[in-house]
């Protein structure tokens, strides 16, 4: 009797694994679960953290939840026929470089590298863009490092009319930029923190270290 | 003596239940979300009695640079700020310009970009700007 008892449970354990599989498989349709006794077992440890108020990092998406595909991805109807002729996000991004913010992909590398080569015009493929190599340094009030702003990586995917003159004024000491406008999608919240990488990347932007001697607090 | 290998069996079992239970709270997908720089597009769609129109930033920009839509094609950087019609797509203006069976895919495909969740307003979805906390009561309205 005692002997069948790791049997029984490997079966459960093979059963739950089964019942799981579209969920694996992130398949929409969902299909009812294995009809096994492993079902009953299987759902309270599915809602359970879901729903549970003091979960850990209530408000931290899990790295299994990002770049769902189109059907589970919470804007788009899986009712409609077109969601699922959609291509799901990861599959694009498995090849690509990463990065720790955003939909997860570093794509100022994945074009420095030529893991993408996206057109520069509409419809010829061998337009080149025109690349401006100058660094601007922004020196900030507070403690942190000062902000270098590279055109070569920008202009890599943009026109300069596309910046100048209407988020910024193409003048020293014309722009008045705040972490707060940043946040409100102003000036490089335009693009951070929408489609390119957002203030979380504290370091990548704020690069520069100071010369002089950084204003000390306690003393 | 002859008890331990059914002891180390049942430890097995139960590890491999262990084990599974544990994998199946990882899997499971509980409020999804999808992925950052995809536009809700629903200044019109919803009234016409069409799903929202949703762009996703991602697989254009592995095929063209920012510059080719927001500046050749004149798209300004805010969701919905654009006033893009269908007319002005069959016309050739905006996705227009590619979605015209020539470049892209044409406009007869409707389901493939009015694809959004019904009343789903306008928006940059996963952007900065939405996670921003809303204070309780304001019912989270997110731009």
């Amino acid at each position: 009797m005692t002997r069948r008892i790791p049997t029984l449970l490997l079966t459960v354990f093979a059963a739950t694994l089964f019942g799981s599989a579209p969920v694996i498989a992130q398949d929409a349709k969902s299909k009812p679960a294995a009809p096994s006794a492993a079902a009953p077992a299987a759902a309270p440890a599915t809602t359970a953290p879901a729903t549970d108020v003091n979960r850990f990092n209530r408000l931290l998406k899990p790295a299994n939840q990002r770049n769902l595909p189109p059907m589970q991805d919470g804007i788009h109807d899986p009712g409609s026929e077109g969601t699922a002729a959609l291509m799901p996000p990861l599959s694009a991004f498995e090849t690509l470089p990463r990065s720790n913010a955003g939909n997860r992909v570093n794509w100022v590398k994945a074009l420095e590298d030529r893991a993408i080569n996206p057109r520069w015009d509409r419809v010829d493929t061998n337009a080149v863009p025109i690349v401006m190599d100058l660094n601007i340094v922004r020196e900030v009030k507070g403690s942190m490092p000062d902000v270098v702003y590279p055109h070569k990586q920008h202009t890599e995917w943009l026109d300069c009319s596309n910046c100048h003159p209407a988020i910024f004024v193409p003048q020293k000491g014309a722009n008045q930029i705040s972490m707060a406008a940043i946040l409100l999608g102003q000036k490089c919240g335009v693009c951070h923190g929408k489609v390119a990488f957002p203030v979380s990347e504290c370091r990548l932007c704020h690069s520069k270290k100071k010369d002089g001697p950084v204003a000390r607090t306690g003393q | 003596m002859k008890q331990v290998p059914w002891v180390t069996r049942v430890r097995r079992g139960l590890t491999a239940l262990l084990f599974a239970v544990v994998a199946i709270t990882l899997w499971t997908p509980s409020d999804s979300r999808a992925e950052y720089g995809d536009i809700v597009i629903n200044n019109y769609a919803d009234a016409a009695g069409m799903r929202p129109a949703i762009f996703p930033h991602w697989f254009h920009r592995i095929r063209f640079r920012c510059k080719v839509c927001h500046a050749d094609l004149g798209f300004q950087f805010k969701a919905g700020g654009n006033e893009i019609t269908m007319l002005k797509i069959i016309d050739g203006q905006f996705c227009g310009a590619c979605h015209n069976g020539e470049v892209a895919w044409s406009v007869e495909n409707c389901d493939l970009c009015h694809s959004g969740k019904p009343n789903t307003p306008t928006q940059v979805h996963e952007s900065t700007i939405q996670k921003l906390a809303v204070p309780v009561g304001q019912g989270g309205s997110k731009k």
